[in-house]
């Protein structure tokens, strides 16, 4: 009574504690944040931070109250209002968008697996919508999300051509394999492998053309069969446990390799928002120039960004532009967003089900859609971009809305990893063995 | 063909085993779990834990399990049948590390460098093993990182004022409290509580008393301006609350505290840890009291022995005198003070020192908690590292030398002692230190 109220608030600023739990963890790994010693009953915003490795700021905030012993927790706890709402242990990862200022059409991508993503999360008094960067938190902490699991290594690969990233997982091994394919965009991307790997997977995370440069896509057929036997021919590896992982162009030549190919035999394959429109006999520049021939198809939205779904639809009847998934021998989870606005994904999966079921092979394909979910399907709790540059300056409209988005993430990667467990882990029931 | 099948089974086998740590990222004082699937019912196996330490020695632990009808064990929760702990231990495998067989013997554990993490090699094989792990290929390993440093804590190199220390700052703006820590009779600078007290939102220095640069340079021990220069750094940092400096002191760090927290004119504790400590030393009014302590602690007469002709310096002290000018005068104390003893600390008379009835008899033991350890040792440090009952200890004087001490302590006590002690210092700092206004509050609820 009668002291300051900044005093007041410095009394009770000092004894705020946040804590994260864990303090360091795997990208798909879930945490609790908390925080204790609040005066019952206060509103209080929870923001997490984030510096790209590009210097881009991200953020995400949820706007809680605490109990009555002065306690928040973000897991336990309703957000009610903010980037999320409702009981979302993980809102403050998932709905982080570029801060106010930014440079548009951002996408947020880890490029050095090698040193984890820091997040600061921070808890402010009062029900806080902007200018965090000017405000002091009452407490905050720092948090580590890593894709490379403590053990795993990391060999570059540059042998017979064909250059790409072997993430091996610890231990003795030997371990199924993984070639793992990324999407238009090119370069090399190697956070997913370092994923899997961490999972158990040895995987190599393939570059087949130069970041951005289109042009330079004169890979052959050859190439990935070559990268394939790379990974199956390593003395960790378990020869016949090998599986194909692509996204989006990636996910096309994933299931190319299952279908046409005479030289390997994948064991498995987990196509995320990928199709099967490919002239057959093409190499990927022929496949580029019957994508650009169809680029009168475009259209753009109210703010420019291009829609490529409209593209390749109506799906062609002419078996000579698809590839003959009929031939395809092994298991296959397509994963795709129903809000897809880059590729006719499901359209696709429709029509691959249709062809499969035609030569008797429906029983190995698993199809899952998730509705309001785009295309850029990632590893959980990494944030949406609903429109992102591609190459160049040109924008993209990959579509979804974030939340569905992030739970399509965060159940499609359980799927995924089920899958994979499935057909290269326990393939045998080991009681029968016995 | 036998051969070949035989690979290729256990090729098959190795393959399904499940193995996995959580967290597989953790500071030192967390626990961890361990968890085996995938393996048949009953499947006999050993989860076996390998660690190479900065000295380039191997530690390892190991412990039989067997599996559960789901084809699984969780070393939380069910219990070992042998190896270097039994029953059910969810962390014997980091406490229960000794050097492996044939190592140099007087080994302790000690991360000299913490902006690392331990890596731990945590493995199953296939039996109930008891050697030779080298030479067999495990079912399954993973790796485990232990930090001392949480993400965001700072590490500030202090070298002003002629002070050897090394503050670490918690994660976030701060404000924080402060804590001076202090180590024994080794000397060096000691990094690693005060790392892991940042971790736990308290800014920590570490200061190094009896080796630091100042020593090494002049020949001269340190004295009270030493201490309260160190204190100084706390209270005058923009992010450290002046009001709010503890002091943490273990072996020879005890005397310190207890010197300072008493007799100092510059030095005010919010509280005080004293850990396997004595308030008994010469108390004659001078500042030069780490050079005289030296002395008297060195009386030679009373050194004992035991069957493995390692050293008992318990007996130096003892028994405990009732001249005031041999001990501090604890009961001046004004602030809260934890005293964490070992009943079997074969070093210090530590547990005889607590139950010395000074602060009853001046009506300020209000302010006093003691937590008695039974069967523990001397070396009461952060939990989940293991502990040595002897190990070399190199003492700091002219003529340096190289003992064999007996620490004391009964591993499984010692360790249960590591865990509740560190616990319960922790929630007596922040009670202390981030509470209210009430500094002399009693700490019902540690007991």
């Amino acid at each position: 009574e009668g002291a300051p109220v900044s005093l007041v608030r410095a009394r009770w600023l000092q004894s705020v504690v946040i804590s994260v739990t864990p303090s360091r963890a795997l990208v798909d790994e879930t945490f609790r944040v908390a925080v204790q010693n609040l005066p019952p009953g206060s509103p209080v915003t929870l923001h997490s931070l984030h510096r790209s490795e590009d210097e881009d700021l991200w953020e995400a905030f949820g706007h809680y109250v605490s109990d009555s012993r002065g306690t928040v927790s973000v897991a336990d706890d309703f957000s009610f209002g903010g980037t999320y709402t409702g009981k979302e242990a993980m809102g403050l990862l998932w709905s982080m968008s570029p801060v106010p200022g930014s440079r548009e059409g951002l996408r947020l991508r880890k490029k050095n697996v090698c040193i984890p993503q820091l997040v600061n999360i921070s808890v402010y008094g009062g029900h806080v919508e902007e200018g965090f960067g000017e405000r002091l938190p009452l407490a905050s902490t720092l948090t580590e999300r890593w894709h490379l699991g403590p053990g795993v290594r990391r060999i570059e690969i540059s042998e017979r051509g064909v250059r790409g990233t072997l993430f091996i997982p610890p231990g003795p091994g030997p371990f199924p394999g993984m070639l793992d394919m990324w999407g238009g965009g090119g370069g090399l991307l190697e956070y997913r492998s370092a994923l899997l790997a961490s999972h158990g997977y040895a995987s190599l995370a393939l570059e087949y053309f130069t970041a951005g440069e289109l042009k330079s896509a004169d890979k052959e057929f050859s190439y990935f069969e070559t990268a394939f036997n790379i990974v199956r021919e390593h003395p960790q590896v378990i020869p016949d446990r090998v599986g194909l992982f692509g996204l989006s162009l990636g996910s096309l030549m994933a299931s190319y390799l299952a279908a046409e190919s005479s030289v390997i035999e994948p064991r498995c394959c987990v196509c995320v928002s990928g199709g099967h429109l490919y002239p057959r006999g093409a190499n990927l520049q022929q496949l580029f120039r019957a994508y650009s021939s169809h680029s009168h198809k475009l259209r753009v939205d109210e703010h420019n960004r291009e829609i490529w779904r409209s593209i390749n639809l109506p799906i062609p009847e002419d078996l000579s532009q698809k590839l003959d998934v009929g031939k395809i021998n092994c298991p296959m989870l397509l994963v795709n967003g129903i809000d897809d606005q880059n590729w006719p994904t499901v359209e696709c999966a429709e029509d691959m089900a249709h062809m499969m079921r035609a030569a008797g092979k429906e029983h190995l394909l698993t199809r899952i859609e998730y509705p309001d979910a785009g295309h850029l399907i990632e590893p959980p709790y990494s944030p949406h971009s609903r429109a992102t540059k591609f190459i160049k300056d040109v924008i993209l409209l990959w579509g979804g809305q974030t939340k569905p988005h992030a739970d399509a993430q965060e159940d499609s990667w359980r799927n995924i990893l089920a899958f994979l467990q499935k057909h290269l882990y326990c393939t045998q029931n080991p009681k029968a063995k016995m | 063909f036998g051969l070949w099948s035989t690979k290729m089974f256990q090729e098959k086998k190795r393959c399904c085993v499940k193995l996995s740590v959580h967290p597989s990222r953790g500071l030192m004082d967390e626990k961890f779990t361990v968890l085996v699937q995938n393996v048949l019912p009953g499947f006999q196996l050993t989860v076996y834990a390998f660690y190479k330490c900065e000295g380039g020695y191997s530690w390892e632990a190991f412990a039989h399990y067997t599996a559960s009808a789901t084809g699984a064990v969780n070393v939380s929760e069910d219990p070992s049948r042998g190896g270097t702990y039994s029953g059910v231990e969810p962390m014997g495998l980091m406490w229960s590390l000794r050097p492996v067989p044939g190592s140099k013997s007087g080994l302790r554990m000690r991360k000299m460098n913490v902006q690392t993490p331990m890596e731990v090699t945590i493995s199953v094989y296939q039996g109930h093993l008891t050697e030779g792990f080298v030479d067999q290929v495990p079912l399954a390993a993973v790796v485990v990182e232990r930090w001392y440093m949480a993400p965001g804590v700072r590490r500030i190199p202090i070298t002003e004022g002629g002070l050897t220390a090394t503050l670490f700052l918690p994660s976030g703006p701060g404000p924080f409290p402060g804590l001076l820590d202090l180590w024994g009779g080794g000397g060096k600078l000691v990094e690693y509580r005060a790392a892991l007290l940042a971790s736990h939102g308290i800014a920590a220095m570490a200061l190094d008393y009896l080796t630091p640069q100042i020593t090494k340079e002049t020949g001269k021990m340190v004295d009270y301006e030493y201490f309260e220069a160190a204190y100084r750094v706390l209270e005058q940092h923009p992010q450290i609350l002046g009001s709010r400096i503890a002091m943490l002191g273990l072996s020879f760090g005890t005397s310190v505290t207890l010197r300072m927290a008493v007799y100092s004119q510059v030095i005010k504790l919010r509280c005080a840890v004293c850990i396997s400590g004595s308030h008994v030393q010469p108390i004659d009014g001078s500042h030069l009291f780490v050079f005289s302590l030296l002395s008297f602690f060195s009386n030679a007469d009373k050194t004992r022995f035991n069957e493995e002709q390692h050293v008992i310096w318990r007996d130096l002290l003892m028994p405990i005198p009732t001249d005031a000018s041999l001990k501090v005068d604890v009961g001046r104390l004004r602030c809260p003070l934890l005293l964490v003893v070992g009943e079997d600390d074969q070093n210090w008379p530590s547990y005889e020192s607590a139950m010395d009835e000074m602060m009853q008899r001046a009506g300020n033991e209000h302010l006093l908690t003691v937590l008695s350890y039974p069967n523990a040792g001397h070396l009461i440090e952060p939990p989940f590292t293991p502990s040595a009952r002897a190990s070399a200890f190199k003492t700091i004087s002219n003529t340096p030398q190289t003992v064999m001490v007996l620490w004391g302590g009964e591993p499984v006590a010692h360790s249960v002692a590591q865990e509740d002690s560190w616990r319960k210092t922790l929630v007596f700092l922040r009670v202390n230190l981030y509470g209210g206004s009430q500094p002399g509050a009693k700490m019902k609820n540690l007991l």
